[in-house]
């Protein structure tokens, strides 16, 4: 068998588990959000409709990507903007490294960018003696914890208010034993209202890329977006190829969904339109592929990059919400970063796509209706045929097979199971049956369906 | 080959056909009543509705609640207040505490009202103040975000963008702060008669 890497979701997720009560508020939190969504898309009538144009719009952007990227660059040119293409996330952040070395500065601002994560930006950045700083309060509170996001809507969602006082008292310098989330909030605006006046150069994401008025659409609540593009000389807009859409029209569908399916919020606090740079700014839009345009040719796993980063997935995941997005090791964790992360490195992620019970509560909040527990299903099988699986589960999944297309031999087990788990429990009941470690085990029944039915078929 | 090349020739090799079925409709929904729903959601994700009938009435209202003239901004045409915008750098602004503002139209859906950078004074400015204060018509409200994309249409703006309540935060354990790294405040006029 291939040696897999070093992170296990199921490891990670066990010391995650250590802490109940813990794990009972994070469990509580997410679902809370999950609740808030419910409540949002319900006082929609047409919300069906909405997701299903939304995931029409996505195919055909799929199916068009090359048209739709021509002419995105061409429009955003025409708008003064740079337009650079990065095939690798090495290339992505060497681009915009070069960037901020040409003007000089050695720090800057960003406001929250997945693909930024993705590609390790910071770390790079940082190797190059720039120094960044992330202006999303959540992303600065893992930041300054040294830590990466847990959840791509909210970051350090795992953090308590004490924790975060502590942290602030730390680095802020704020009165120790204030946890005030007003209070801390206040301070943070105070430490990072610095950041955004003395910073040349903002990086953003971007929500959406119209191909039809080369604009870029950027979300958020803070306004933290904003207020760094505003404030410097120079706006770098990161973005991967997929979040191209054909026209303004279209980001009515996603607007009214984006937000609803993320936080409840009917809207986000600021949707903004970046098309044309300010007087002077300099506005440059790198284009990351970074194994999308492979990823484009595949049947099973292309569709999820339709996902447009809303994170309902995260917050309905019965798995998610008792393990936390450090164990996903990974920069999006969650369902979808379970069927994302293995097409980068397989070996590296075999492990996520059993991250998951199938239940398929992902795919049914989905607002762009990506099959994300299909495709989880699917990565299992591909990634034991490819050899990924651990030995265990191959062992195991072979008696399974044996027994299963032996009914002689699974009416014997079947036998010698009822009649061992009933004289001596201990059997199963200990440290060895890594299945016990957190569930009793059933109390065995006194005959197998094949001898109830034998017996009561004449009645 | 250059990495755009390499990118745009994979693209092309591995982009599915195109799905091509008619695109689905969506139902139009109506908002009965566009202010009463407009100024519910607003109010709901904090911000503040206040109905006037002049910009005189504006004028009276801000002044009243502003200790200091001189770090107000007006950028509404017939509504002089406070400050004009000197100088291209939007680091004067800093110290802005009241910025009012024309916005162009309001959403009903979702409370956001929708301004571009002609009438900003400066991009920065809806961004930087203290406290935000938007002036629309109130027969400018929409239904939805189909509604307002429709008015859009293909406006040349270089910057737009949707204001829906002031700047905020749920980052620490989802207690809901209003005042992120913007506005600590929205006020919405609506300018009727």
């Amino acid at each position: 068998m291939k040696e897999r890497g070093g992170k296990d979701h199921a490891k990670l997720a066990e010391r995650f588990n250590e802490d109940e009560p813990r794990v009972d508020w994070h469990d509580k939190t997410l679902w809370f959000v999950r609740e808030k969504r419910d409540k949002a898309a319900w006082q929609i009538p047409e919300w069906e409709q909405l997701r299903e144009r939304a995931s029409h719009i996505k195919n055909t952007v799929l199916a068009n990507l090359h048209d739709l990227l021509l002419q995105f660059e061409s429009n955003a040119e025409q708008n003064g903007a740079i337009v650079h293409w990065a095939e690798t996330a090495a290339e992505h952040n060497e681009i915009v490294r070069s960037i901020i070395a040409r003007h000089g500065v050695n720090r800057i601002v960003k406001s929250k960018s997945m693909l930024t994560e993705e590609c390790h930006l910071n770390e790079y950045l940082e190797k190059h003696e720039i120094e960044v700083t992330d202006t999303d309060l959540g992303e600065r509170i893992v930041q300054l914890a040294n830590e990466p996001p847990s959840h791509i809507v909210l970051p350090c969602i795992h953090w308590k208010k004490e924790e975060i006082g502590d942290l602030f008292h730390k680095h802020l310098g704020t009165p120790a034993g204030n946890s005030d989330p007003a209070f801390l909030t206040a301070a943070a605006r105070q430490h990072l209202r610095d950041r955004f006046l003395t910073s040349r150069v903002a990086i953003t994401g971007g929500n959406f890329a119209v191909a039809d008025t080369g604009e870029v659409v950027v979300c958020t609540n803070e306004g933290n977006a904003d207020l760094g593009v505003q404030l410097s000389d120079v706006h770098i807009v990161c973005m991967g190829i997929e979040k191209i859409i054909p026209s303004r029209d279209d980001l009515a569908i996603f607007l009214r969904l984006l937000a609803r399916s993320a936080t409840g919020q009917p809207i986000t606090t600021y949707s903004s339109h970046f098309r044309r740079p300010r007087p002077g700014q300099e506005m440059h839009i790198v284009l990351v592929d970074n194994g999308r345009s492979t990823r484009l040719g595949s049947d099973d796993y292309r569709n999820a990059l339709k996902c447009i980063r809303c994170a309902a997935c995260f917050n309905t995941c019965p798995v998610y919400r008792r393990s936390g997005g450090h164990s996903y090791h990974t920069a999006i964790s969650g369902p979808i970063g379970s069927i994302l992360a293995p097409w980068g490195d397989m070996k590296k992620y075999a492990d996520l796509p059993f991250a998951s019970t199938l239940c398929g509560s992902c795919s049914n909040v989905c607002p762009v209706k990506i099959n994300i527990h299909e495709q989880l299903y699917r990565w299992r099988q591909d990634l034991v045929k490819q050899g990924y699986a651990p030995t265990s589960k191959k062992i195991g999944m072979n008696a399974m097979q044996t027994v299963l297309s032996n009914p002689g031999i699974f009416r014997i087990g079947g036998w010698l199971g009822r009649k061992l788990l009933k004289r001596f429990p201990f059997m199963v009941n200990n440290r060895f049956n890594p299945w016990w470690w957190q569930r009793d085990m059933p109390e065995p029944p006194a005959t197998s369906f094949r001898e109830w039915f034998q017996k009561n078929r004449k009645q | 080959m250059s990495s755009r090349e390499k990118i745009l020739a994979a693209v092309k090799k591995n982009q599915p056909r195109d799905p091509g079925a008619e695109t689905p409709a969506v139902s139009q929904t109506v908002v009965a009543d566009k202010k009463e729903k407009f100024k519910t959601v607003l109010t709901a994700i904090g911000g503040t509705v206040v109905e006037m009938n002049s910009t005189e009435k504006i004028a009276a209202y801000i002044l009243n609640i502003s200790t200091d003239a001189a770090s107000i901004i007006s950028t509404v045409p017939g509504l002089q207040l406070g400050n004009s915008i000197s100088g291209a750098d939007p680091h004067s602004l800093k110290n802005i505490d009241i910025a009012v503002l024309p916005g162009e139209f309001g959403v009903a859906e979702n409370g956001a009202i929708w301004i571009t950078d002609g009438a900003m004074g400066d991009r920065a400015l809806p961004f930087i103040c203290e406290r935000l204060m938007l002036v629309i018509p109130e027969n400018s409200l929409l239904g939805t975000m189909h509604d307002a994309y429709q008015r859009i249409g293909a406006a040349g703006y270089n910057f737009g963008t949707f204001i829906a309540g002031p700047s905020k935060t749920a980052d620490i354990e989802q207690s809901l702060v209003l005042g992120a790294h913007g506005p600590k405040s929205l006020t919405v006029f609506l300018l009727g008669g």
